[in-house]
Protein backbone atom coordinates (compact mmCIF):
# COMPACT_ATOMS: atom_id res chain seq x y z
CA UNK A 1 0.00 0.00 0.00
CA UNK A 2 2.93 2.38 1.01
CA UNK A 3 5.78 3.62 -1.58
CA UNK A 4 9.16 4.67 -0.45
CA UNK A 5 9.97 7.71 -2.21
CA UNK A 6 12.68 9.94 -1.23
CA UNK A 7 11.46 11.57 1.77
CA UNK A 8 14.31 12.68 3.74
CA UNK A 9 17.51 13.72 2.57
CA UNK A 10 21.39 12.81 3.20
CA UNK A 11 21.43 15.81 5.72
CA UNK A 12 18.44 14.30 7.49
CA UNK A 13 15.87 17.56 6.02
CA UNK A 14 12.19 16.55 5.56
CA UNK A 15 10.39 17.63 2.32
CA UNK A 16 9.05 20.10 4.60
CA UNK A 17 12.07 21.81 5.54
CA UNK A 18 12.07 19.73 9.06
CA UNK A 19 14.75 17.53 11.27
CA UNK A 20 12.90 14.37 11.91
CA UNK A 21 12.59 15.36 15.36
CA UNK A 22 10.88 18.81 14.95
CA UNK A 23 7.26 19.77 15.02
CA UNK A 24 5.48 21.72 12.45
CA UNK A 25 4.55 25.68 13.28
CA UNK A 26 2.24 25.51 15.75
CA UNK A 27 -0.17 28.27 16.75
CA UNK A 28 -2.61 27.87 19.57
CA UNK A 29 -5.49 30.61 20.29
CA UNK A 30 -7.90 30.41 23.39
CA UNK A 31 -11.54 32.24 23.28
CA UNK A 32 -11.79 32.80 20.03
CA UNK A 33 -15.67 32.27 19.58
CA UNK A 34 -18.21 34.54 21.34
CA UNK A 35 -21.11 32.27 22.17
CA UNK A 36 -19.24 28.92 23.25
CA UNK A 37 -18.77 28.52 27.32
CA UNK A 38 -14.98 27.62 26.08
CA UNK A 39 -13.42 27.89 22.99
CA UNK A 40 -9.81 27.57 20.89
CA UNK A 41 -8.22 27.75 17.48
CA UNK A 42 -5.41 25.72 15.94
CA UNK A 43 -2.93 25.62 13.36
CA UNK A 44 -0.87 22.96 13.04
CA UNK A 45 1.39 23.14 10.22
CA UNK A 46 -1.59 23.91 7.60
CA UNK A 47 -4.65 22.28 9.75
CA UNK A 48 -6.84 25.06 10.36
CA UNK A 49 -9.17 23.88 13.18
CA UNK A 50 -11.62 25.76 15.67
CA UNK A 51 -13.24 24.10 18.40
CA UNK A 52 -16.49 25.13 20.90
CA UNK A 53 -17.26 23.55 24.35
CA UNK A 54 -20.98 23.84 25.49
CA UNK A 55 -21.91 22.86 29.09
CA UNK A 56 -21.54 21.35 31.83
CA UNK A 57 -25.28 21.91 30.52
CA UNK A 58 -28.36 20.53 30.72
CA UNK A 59 -28.47 17.17 28.79
CA UNK A 60 -31.09 16.95 25.44
CA UNK A 61 -31.98 14.25 24.91
CA UNK A 62 -33.05 13.63 28.38
CA UNK A 63 -32.50 10.09 28.71
CA UNK A 64 -29.01 10.43 28.01
CA UNK A 65 -28.23 12.10 31.16
CA UNK A 66 -26.20 9.92 33.88
CA UNK A 67 -27.06 10.36 37.51
CA UNK A 68 -23.46 10.14 38.49
CA UNK A 69 -21.78 12.10 36.36
CA UNK A 70 -21.27 14.44 33.02
CA UNK A 71 -22.08 12.86 29.81
CA UNK A 72 -18.97 13.75 27.09
CA UNK A 73 -19.99 14.03 23.90
CA UNK A 74 -17.60 14.64 20.55
CA UNK A 75 -18.14 15.79 16.79
CA UNK A 76 -15.14 15.64 14.61
CA UNK A 77 -15.93 17.04 11.64
CA UNK A 78 -14.37 18.36 8.39
CA UNK A 79 -16.01 21.18 6.37
CA UNK A 80 -16.43 20.80 2.67
CA UNK A 81 -13.84 23.49 1.22
CA UNK A 82 -11.17 21.73 4.26
CA UNK A 83 -9.68 19.32 1.27
CA UNK A 84 -8.61 19.03 -2.29
CA UNK A 85 -12.18 17.48 -3.33
CA UNK A 86 -14.88 18.69 -2.21
CA UNK A 87 -15.93 16.49 1.03
CA UNK A 88 -19.58 15.45 1.51
CA UNK A 89 -20.60 17.32 4.54
CA UNK A 90 -22.43 14.47 6.12
CA UNK A 91 -20.45 12.68 8.72
CA UNK A 92 -18.38 10.02 6.95
CA UNK A 93 -17.16 6.69 8.61
CA UNK A 94 -14.04 7.81 9.01
CA UNK A 95 -15.32 11.34 10.83
CA UNK A 96 -17.37 8.91 13.39
CA UNK A 97 -14.40 6.87 14.32
CA UNK A 98 -12.04 10.20 14.77
CA UNK A 99 -15.19 11.27 17.00
CA UNK A 100 -15.39 8.22 19.18
CA UNK A 101 -11.55 8.36 19.34
CA UNK A 102 -11.13 11.71 20.12
CA UNK A 103 -13.97 11.21 22.81
CA UNK A 104 -11.96 8.36 24.40
CA UNK A 105 -8.87 10.63 24.42
CA UNK A 106 -10.41 13.45 26.38
CA UNK A 107 -12.71 12.08 28.79
CA UNK A 108 -9.74 10.50 30.99
CA UNK A 109 -8.89 14.07 31.97
CA UNK A 110 -12.19 15.26 32.70
CA UNK A 111 -13.70 15.26 36.04
CA UNK A 112 -16.87 14.36 34.66
CA UNK A 113 -18.15 13.23 38.18
CA UNK A 114 -18.35 16.66 39.62
CA UNK A 115 -21.35 17.37 37.15
CA UNK A 116 -23.95 14.69 37.13
CA UNK A 117 -26.76 14.63 34.88
CA UNK A 118 -25.44 17.43 32.45
CA UNK A 119 -23.82 17.07 29.17
CA UNK A 120 -20.54 18.62 27.89
CA UNK A 121 -20.43 19.08 24.33
CA UNK A 122 -17.10 19.13 22.58
CA UNK A 123 -17.15 19.87 18.40
CA UNK A 124 -14.23 20.22 16.79
CA UNK A 125 -14.37 21.42 12.83
CA UNK A 126 -11.36 20.82 10.24
CA UNK A 127 -11.53 24.33 8.56
CA UNK A 128 -8.32 23.35 6.52
CA UNK A 129 -6.74 19.56 6.71
CA UNK A 130 -3.13 18.29 6.53
CA UNK A 131 -1.57 15.34 8.28
CA UNK A 132 -2.53 14.97 11.94
CA UNK A 133 -5.81 16.56 12.04
CA UNK A 134 -7.45 14.07 14.76
CA UNK A 135 -3.92 15.37 16.87
CA UNK A 136 -4.67 18.75 16.88
CA UNK A 137 -8.32 18.40 17.00
CA UNK A 138 -7.86 16.70 20.77
CA UNK A 139 -4.94 19.44 21.55
CA UNK A 140 -7.40 22.44 20.68
CA UNK A 141 -10.03 20.25 22.40
CA UNK A 142 -8.49 20.43 25.61
CA UNK A 143 -7.12 23.93 25.55
CA UNK A 144 -10.85 24.59 24.72
CA UNK A 145 -12.51 22.60 27.47
CA UNK A 146 -10.09 24.65 30.15
CA UNK A 147 -11.52 27.38 28.58
CA UNK A 148 -15.00 26.39 29.38
CA UNK A 149 -13.24 25.59 32.94
CA UNK A 150 -14.25 22.20 33.16
CA UNK A 151 -12.16 20.48 35.80
CA UNK A 152 -9.51 18.61 34.66
CA UNK A 153 -6.83 16.26 36.46
CA UNK A 154 -4.06 17.12 33.45
CA UNK A 155 -4.48 18.82 29.45
CA UNK A 156 -4.48 16.42 26.91
CA UNK A 157 -2.00 16.84 23.94
CA UNK A 158 -1.98 15.32 21.39
CA UNK A 159 0.34 14.27 18.34
CA UNK A 160 1.87 11.82 15.91
CA UNK A 161 4.99 9.88 15.27
CA UNK A 162 5.55 7.61 12.25
CA UNK A 163 8.16 5.57 9.68
CA UNK A 164 9.57 7.28 6.86
CA UNK A 165 12.39 6.45 4.51
CA UNK A 166 13.13 3.91 7.21
CA UNK A 167 13.68 6.40 9.85
CA UNK A 168 11.46 7.23 12.46
CA UNK A 169 9.99 10.78 12.50
CA UNK A 170 8.06 13.21 14.86
CA UNK A 171 4.87 14.44 13.68
CA UNK A 172 3.86 13.44 9.94
CA UNK A 173 2.76 15.72 7.72
CA UNK A 174 0.22 14.93 5.11
CA UNK A 175 2.64 13.97 1.78
CA UNK A 176 4.62 11.54 4.78
CA UNK A 177 1.36 10.16 5.76
CA UNK A 178 0.44 8.74 2.36
CA UNK A 179 3.66 7.90 1.29
CA UNK A 180 5.11 7.02 4.76
CA UNK A 181 5.45 3.43 5.92
CA UNK A 182 3.53 3.89 9.66
CA UNK A 183 1.83 6.40 10.87
CA UNK A 184 1.15 6.59 15.37
CA UNK A 185 -1.05 9.23 16.30
CA UNK A 186 -0.80 9.31 20.15
CA UNK A 187 -2.41 11.16 22.99
CA UNK A 188 -1.09 12.01 26.24
CA UNK A 189 -1.79 13.24 29.75
CA UNK A 190 1.72 15.15 30.35
CA UNK A 191 2.00 15.44 33.83
CA UNK A 192 0.59 12.00 34.70
CA UNK A 193 1.83 10.40 32.22
CA UNK A 194 -0.66 8.61 30.62
CA UNK A 195 -1.76 7.63 27.16
CA UNK A 196 -5.15 8.65 25.84
CA UNK A 197 -4.90 8.06 22.36
CA UNK A 198 -2.85 5.73 20.31
CA UNK A 199 -3.05 4.24 17.17
CA UNK A 200 -1.35 3.15 14.46
CA UNK A 201 -1.08 1.83 10.86
CA UNK A 202 1.45 0.79 8.70
CA UNK A 203 4.21 -1.58 9.75
CA UNK A 204 6.53 -1.54 12.24
CA UNK A 205 9.16 -4.04 13.85
CA UNK A 206 9.23 -4.52 18.08
CA UNK A 207 12.01 -2.37 18.69
CA UNK A 208 11.00 0.49 16.21
CA UNK A 209 7.67 0.81 17.64
CA UNK A 210 8.83 1.27 21.36
CA UNK A 211 11.11 4.53 19.47
CA UNK A 212 8.41 5.58 17.62
CA UNK A 213 6.21 5.70 20.68
CA UNK A 214 9.05 7.52 22.44
CA UNK A 215 9.13 10.10 19.89
CA UNK A 216 5.64 10.76 19.91
CA UNK A 217 5.76 11.22 23.79
CA UNK A 218 8.41 13.87 23.31
CA UNK A 219 6.45 15.47 20.78
CA UNK A 220 2.92 15.55 22.98
CA UNK A 221 5.70 17.63 25.99
CA UNK A 222 6.72 19.96 23.48
CA UNK A 223 2.78 20.35 22.26
CA UNK A 224 1.87 20.80 25.80
CA UNK A 225 4.24 23.35 26.31
CA UNK A 226 2.62 25.50 23.71
CA UNK A 227 -1.01 24.50 25.31
CA UNK A 228 0.08 26.32 28.66
CA UNK A 229 1.57 29.32 26.51
CA UNK A 230 -1.64 29.68 25.30
CA UNK A 231 -3.73 29.71 28.43
CA UNK A 232 -1.33 31.83 30.07
CA UNK A 233 -1.23 34.32 27.24
CA UNK A 234 -5.28 34.43 27.40
CA UNK A 235 -5.52 34.88 31.62
CA UNK A 236 -2.58 36.29 32.85
CA UNK A 237 -1.26 38.31 29.79
CA UNK A 238 2.13 37.25 28.45
CA UNK A 239 4.75 38.25 30.54
CA UNK A 240 4.71 35.59 32.52
CA UNK A 241 7.16 32.78 32.38
CA UNK A 242 5.60 29.69 31.93
CA UNK A 243 8.10 27.14 32.58
CA UNK A 244 8.06 28.28 36.44
CA UNK A 245 4.53 26.88 36.67
CA UNK A 246 4.77 23.72 35.43
CA UNK B 1 -22.14 12.46 17.20
CA UNK B 2 -19.94 10.51 19.90
CA UNK B 3 -21.10 9.97 23.38
CA UNK B 4 -20.43 7.50 26.39
CA UNK B 5 -23.00 4.78 26.19
CA UNK B 6 -25.60 4.19 29.57
CA UNK B 7 -25.37 1.35 31.38
CA UNK B 8 -26.64 -0.38 34.51
CA UNK B 9 -24.03 1.10 37.33
CA UNK B 10 -24.61 -0.64 40.09
CA UNK B 11 -24.46 -3.67 38.94
CA UNK B 12 -21.21 -2.93 37.13
CA UNK B 13 -19.54 -1.20 40.34
CA UNK B 14 -19.90 -4.36 42.27
CA UNK B 15 -18.94 -6.16 39.18
CA UNK B 16 -16.12 -4.71 38.87
CA UNK B 17 -14.78 -4.67 42.39
CA UNK B 18 -15.12 -8.33 42.37
CA UNK B 19 -13.43 -9.05 39.44
CA UNK B 20 -10.57 -6.75 40.63
CA UNK B 21 -10.48 -8.69 43.44
CA UNK B 22 -10.00 -11.74 41.80
CA UNK B 23 -7.42 -10.94 39.15
CA UNK B 24 -4.96 -9.39 42.31
CA UNK B 25 -5.01 -14.05 42.55
CA UNK B 26 -4.08 -13.53 38.56
CA UNK B 27 -7.66 -15.65 38.46
CA UNK B 28 -10.08 -14.55 35.69
CA UNK B 29 -14.34 -15.44 35.94
CA UNK B 30 -13.98 -18.29 33.37
CA UNK B 31 -10.73 -19.85 35.17
CA UNK B 32 -8.61 -18.75 32.16
CA UNK B 33 -4.84 -17.81 32.35
CA UNK B 34 -4.25 -13.71 31.94
CA UNK B 35 -3.40 -13.67 28.43
CA UNK B 36 -4.76 -17.30 27.57
CA UNK B 37 -8.02 -17.39 24.83
CA UNK B 38 -10.48 -18.98 24.80
CA UNK B 39 -11.18 -22.00 22.53
CA UNK B 40 -10.99 -20.70 18.88
CA UNK B 41 -13.26 -22.67 16.48
CA UNK B 42 -13.00 -22.03 12.24
CA UNK B 43 -15.02 -23.22 9.71
CA UNK B 44 -14.52 -22.61 6.24
CA UNK B 45 -16.55 -22.52 3.49
CA UNK B 46 -19.48 -22.82 5.20
CA UNK B 47 -21.48 -20.73 2.37
CA UNK B 48 -21.28 -22.01 -1.06
CA UNK B 49 -22.35 -19.28 -2.96
CA UNK B 50 -19.49 -16.81 -1.31
CA UNK B 51 -16.31 -16.68 -2.91
CA UNK B 52 -14.68 -17.93 0.54
CA UNK B 53 -16.27 -17.80 3.77
CA UNK B 54 -15.53 -18.75 7.39
CA UNK B 55 -17.73 -19.20 10.86
CA UNK B 56 -15.91 -18.37 13.64
CA UNK B 57 -16.47 -19.06 17.15
CA UNK B 58 -14.56 -17.69 19.94
CA UNK B 59 -15.93 -18.71 23.31
CA UNK B 60 -19.66 -17.70 22.99
CA UNK B 61 -18.34 -15.13 20.34
CA UNK B 62 -19.47 -16.47 16.96
CA UNK B 63 -19.61 -14.08 13.83
CA UNK B 64 -19.59 -15.20 10.02
CA UNK B 65 -17.18 -14.07 7.32
CA UNK B 66 -18.22 -14.23 3.53
CA UNK B 67 -16.18 -12.96 0.72
CA UNK B 68 -17.89 -11.97 -2.97
CA UNK B 69 -15.55 -10.83 -5.87
CA UNK B 70 -16.62 -8.09 -8.30
CA UNK B 71 -14.56 -5.96 -10.89
CA UNK B 72 -14.60 -2.49 -10.84
CA UNK B 73 -12.45 0.46 -11.56
CA UNK B 74 -9.95 1.12 -9.24
CA UNK B 75 -8.95 4.15 -6.63
CA UNK B 76 -7.69 6.87 -9.10
CA UNK B 77 -5.04 7.26 -6.78
CA UNK B 78 -4.08 3.68 -7.26
CA UNK B 79 -4.45 2.55 -10.55
CA UNK B 80 -2.14 -0.39 -10.13
CA UNK B 81 -4.23 -1.78 -6.93
CA UNK B 82 -7.28 -4.36 -7.12
CA UNK B 83 -9.81 -2.85 -4.54
CA UNK B 84 -10.01 -5.13 -0.91
CA UNK B 85 -13.28 -3.81 0.99
CA UNK B 86 -13.82 -5.06 4.44
CA UNK B 87 -16.86 -4.56 6.38
CA UNK B 88 -18.66 -6.11 9.63
CA UNK B 89 -22.41 -5.50 10.51
CA UNK B 90 -23.52 -6.39 14.72
CA UNK B 91 -26.69 -8.07 13.63
CA UNK B 92 -29.93 -7.73 15.63
CA UNK B 93 -29.99 -11.00 16.53
CA UNK B 94 -26.60 -11.18 18.07
CA UNK B 95 -27.66 -9.74 21.83
CA UNK B 96 -30.31 -8.27 23.71
CA UNK B 97 -28.97 -5.33 23.09
CA UNK B 98 -28.30 -4.79 19.16
CA UNK B 99 -30.91 -2.98 17.29
CA UNK B 100 -31.18 -2.47 13.64
CA UNK B 101 -30.71 0.41 11.98
CA UNK B 102 -27.71 2.01 10.35
CA UNK B 103 -24.19 0.94 12.30
CA UNK B 104 -23.38 2.61 15.46
CA UNK B 105 -20.27 4.10 16.23
CA UNK B 106 -18.87 0.62 18.12
CA UNK B 107 -19.62 -1.17 14.64
CA UNK B 108 -17.65 1.15 12.40
CA UNK B 109 -14.94 1.26 14.49
CA UNK B 110 -15.43 -2.88 14.57
CA UNK B 111 -15.21 -2.71 10.67
CA UNK B 112 -12.45 -0.24 10.32
CA UNK B 113 -9.84 -1.76 12.59
CA UNK B 114 -10.63 -5.13 11.00
CA UNK B 115 -9.82 -3.50 7.82
CA UNK B 116 -6.69 -1.47 8.72
CA UNK B 117 -5.53 -4.87 10.16
CA UNK B 118 -5.37 -7.30 6.67
CA UNK B 119 -4.87 -3.74 4.59
CA UNK B 120 -2.08 -2.41 6.32
CA UNK B 121 -0.47 -5.88 6.84
CA UNK B 122 -0.29 -6.14 3.33
CA UNK B 123 -2.22 -9.73 3.48
CA UNK B 124 -3.24 -9.60 -0.12
CA UNK B 125 -1.01 -8.53 -2.29
CA UNK B 126 -3.31 -5.99 -4.45
CA UNK B 127 -1.29 -5.50 -7.57
CA UNK B 128 -1.93 -8.47 -8.53
CA UNK B 129 -5.65 -8.20 -8.88
CA UNK B 130 -4.99 -5.76 -11.47
CA UNK B 131 -7.09 -6.33 -15.19
CA UNK B 132 -6.45 -3.35 -16.92
CA UNK B 133 -4.16 -0.70 -14.90
CA UNK B 134 -6.38 2.60 -14.03
CA UNK B 135 -9.54 0.91 -15.43
CA UNK B 136 -10.54 -2.46 -14.65
CA UNK B 137 -9.43 -4.33 -10.80
CA UNK B 138 -11.16 -7.04 -8.80
CA UNK B 139 -13.02 -5.99 -6.40
CA UNK B 140 -12.86 -8.36 -2.75
CA UNK B 141 -15.70 -7.66 -0.45
CA UNK B 142 -15.30 -9.09 2.48
CA UNK B 143 -18.37 -8.65 4.87
CA UNK B 144 -18.73 -9.84 8.50
CA UNK B 145 -21.82 -10.73 10.30
CA UNK B 146 -21.62 -10.56 14.37
CA UNK B 147 -24.13 -13.91 15.23
CA UNK B 148 -23.69 -14.03 19.28
CA UNK B 149 -21.94 -11.55 21.38
CA UNK B 150 -19.85 -12.11 24.16
CA UNK B 151 -16.95 -9.92 23.89
CA UNK B 152 -13.93 -9.48 21.55
CA UNK B 153 -15.70 -8.79 18.63
CA UNK B 154 -12.65 -6.98 17.64
CA UNK B 155 -10.58 -10.33 17.52
CA UNK B 156 -13.31 -12.96 16.10
CA UNK B 157 -14.11 -10.76 13.30
CA UNK B 158 -10.97 -10.34 12.10
CA UNK B 159 -10.09 -14.35 12.64
CA UNK B 160 -13.06 -14.82 10.37
CA UNK B 161 -12.02 -12.45 7.77
CA UNK B 162 -8.48 -13.85 7.32
CA UNK B 163 -10.12 -17.71 7.25
CA UNK B 164 -12.23 -16.76 4.80
CA UNK B 165 -9.52 -14.85 2.29
CA UNK B 166 -7.20 -17.58 3.09
CA UNK B 167 -9.50 -20.34 1.46
CA UNK B 168 -11.57 -17.34 -1.05
CA UNK B 169 -11.41 -18.99 -4.49
CA UNK B 170 -11.44 -15.92 -6.96
CA UNK B 171 -12.69 -16.55 -10.56
CA UNK B 172 -9.97 -16.19 -12.91
CA UNK B 173 -10.65 -13.46 -15.10
CA UNK B 174 -8.49 -12.53 -18.80
CA UNK B 175 -8.45 -9.44 -20.71
CA UNK B 176 -9.37 -10.51 -24.58
CA UNK B 177 -9.70 -7.15 -26.93
CA UNK B 178 -9.62 -4.84 -24.47
CA UNK B 179 -12.66 -6.86 -23.05
CA UNK B 180 -12.93 -9.05 -19.56
CA UNK B 181 -13.81 -12.61 -20.22
CA UNK B 182 -14.18 -15.62 -17.36
CA UNK B 183 -12.24 -18.17 -18.28
CA UNK B 184 -14.99 -20.25 -15.91
CA UNK B 185 -11.49 -21.17 -13.78
CA UNK B 186 -10.94 -20.23 -10.43
CA UNK B 187 -8.18 -18.98 -8.57
CA UNK B 188 -6.74 -18.39 -4.88
CA UNK B 189 -6.38 -14.65 -3.69
CA UNK B 190 -2.52 -13.77 -3.83
CA UNK B 191 -1.80 -13.85 -0.23
CA UNK B 192 1.42 -12.56 1.31
CA UNK B 193 0.99 -13.08 5.49
CA UNK B 194 -1.21 -13.99 8.04
CA UNK B 195 -1.85 -10.81 10.06
CA UNK B 196 -3.25 -11.98 13.40
CA UNK B 197 -5.30 -9.61 15.93
CA UNK B 198 -5.25 -9.19 19.63
CA UNK B 199 -7.15 -7.54 22.02
CA UNK B 200 -6.49 -7.28 24.92
CA UNK B 201 -7.79 -5.20 27.79
CA UNK B 202 -6.91 -2.92 31.26
CA UNK B 203 -9.11 -3.62 34.74
CA UNK B 204 -7.03 -1.78 37.59
CA UNK B 205 -3.29 -2.75 37.24
CA UNK B 206 -4.02 -6.10 35.46
CA UNK B 207 -4.23 -6.88 31.38
CA UNK B 208 -5.76 -9.73 30.09
CA UNK B 209 -6.42 -11.12 26.58
CA UNK B 210 -9.34 -11.82 24.93
CA UNK B 211 -12.33 -10.52 26.62
CA UNK B 212 -15.24 -11.59 27.68
CA UNK B 213 -18.41 -8.91 27.11
CA UNK B 214 -18.57 -9.23 31.14
CA UNK B 215 -15.03 -8.77 31.35
CA UNK B 216 -15.23 -5.45 28.40
CA UNK B 217 -18.00 -4.13 31.14
CA UNK B 218 -15.29 -3.91 33.43
CA UNK B 219 -12.40 -2.62 31.34
CA UNK B 220 -10.55 0.61 32.21
CA UNK B 221 -9.33 0.71 28.99
CA UNK B 222 -8.62 -1.96 25.52
CA UNK B 223 -6.07 -2.00 22.86
CA UNK B 224 -6.14 -4.04 19.94
CA UNK B 225 -2.89 -4.81 17.64
CA UNK B 226 -2.07 -6.52 14.67
CA UNK B 227 0.68 -8.45 14.13
CA UNK B 228 2.06 -9.95 10.72
CA UNK B 229 3.76 -13.30 10.33
CA UNK B 230 7.50 -11.25 10.62
CA UNK B 231 6.32 -10.40 14.08
CA UNK B 232 5.55 -6.85 12.78
CA UNK B 233 3.24 -4.35 14.50
CA UNK B 234 0.89 -3.24 11.75
CA UNK B 235 -2.30 -1.92 13.09
CA UNK B 236 -3.24 -0.70 16.39
CA UNK B 237 -5.78 0.50 18.48
CA UNK B 238 -6.81 1.53 21.64
CA UNK B 239 -10.29 2.09 22.90
CA UNK B 240 -12.27 2.85 26.11
CA UNK B 241 -12.04 5.59 28.20
CA UNK B 242 -8.85 4.85 30.31
CA UNK B 243 -5.51 5.00 29.70
CA UNK B 244 -2.31 3.14 29.37
CA UNK B 245 1.17 3.95 30.89
CA UNK B 246 3.99 3.39 28.76
CA UNK B 247 4.96 0.31 30.04
CA UNK B 248 1.60 -1.39 29.60
CA UNK B 249 1.89 -0.21 26.21
CA UNK B 250 5.22 -2.25 26.21
CA UNK B 251 3.72 -5.58 27.77
CA UNK B 252 1.11 -5.04 25.39
CA UNK B 253 3.30 -5.26 22.45
CA UNK B 254 5.17 -8.31 23.61
CA UNK B 255 2.28 -9.95 24.07
CA UNK B 256 0.41 -9.59 21.25
CA UNK B 257 3.22 -10.60 19.07
CA UNK B 258 3.46 -13.95 21.18
CA UNK B 259 -0.01 -14.74 20.86
CA UNK B 260 0.00 -14.03 17.40
CA UNK B 261 2.92 -16.50 16.59
CA UNK B 262 0.52 -18.94 18.57
CA UNK B 263 -2.95 -18.40 17.12
CA UNK B 264 -1.28 -18.11 13.72
CA UNK B 265 -0.75 -21.49 13.10
CA UNK B 266 -4.59 -22.19 14.53
CA UNK B 267 -5.90 -19.93 11.12
CA UNK B 268 -3.30 -21.74 8.69
CA UNK B 269 -3.94 -25.57 9.92
CA UNK B 270 -8.01 -24.76 9.62
CA UNK B 271 -7.63 -23.03 6.15
CA UNK B 272 -4.79 -25.51 4.72
CA UNK B 273 -7.34 -28.42 5.27
CA UNK B 274 -10.83 -26.77 4.78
Amino acid sequence: MKVLGKLINEQGIRTDGRRVDELRPIKIEVGVLKNADGSSYIEFGKNKIVVAVYGPKEVHPKHMALPDRSVLRCRYHMSPFSVEERKNPAPSRREIEISKVTREALEPALMLDDYPRTAIDVYIEVLQADGGSRCAGITAASVALADAGVNMKDLVASCAAGKVDDTIVLDINDEEDKEGQADMPLALLPNLNQITLMQMDGILAKDEYKKCLDTAIEGCKKVYQLQKEALMKKYFGTEIEVGNLA
Amino acid sequence: MSSARKSNMIVEHLRRAQMKELLAERKRLDGRGLTESRPIKIETNVIKKANGSALVTLGNTQVIAGVKVETDEPYEELPDKGLLICNAEVLPLASAYAEPGPPDEDAIELARVVDRGIRESEMIDLKKLVLIEGQKVYAVFVDVGVLNVDGNLFDATSYAVVSALLTAKLPKLEVKDGKIVDTGKLMPAPIKTVPVSVTMVRIGDTIIADPTSEEEACMDARVTMTTDADGHVCAVQKGGTGTFTVEQIHHVVETAISKGEEIRPIIKKVTESG
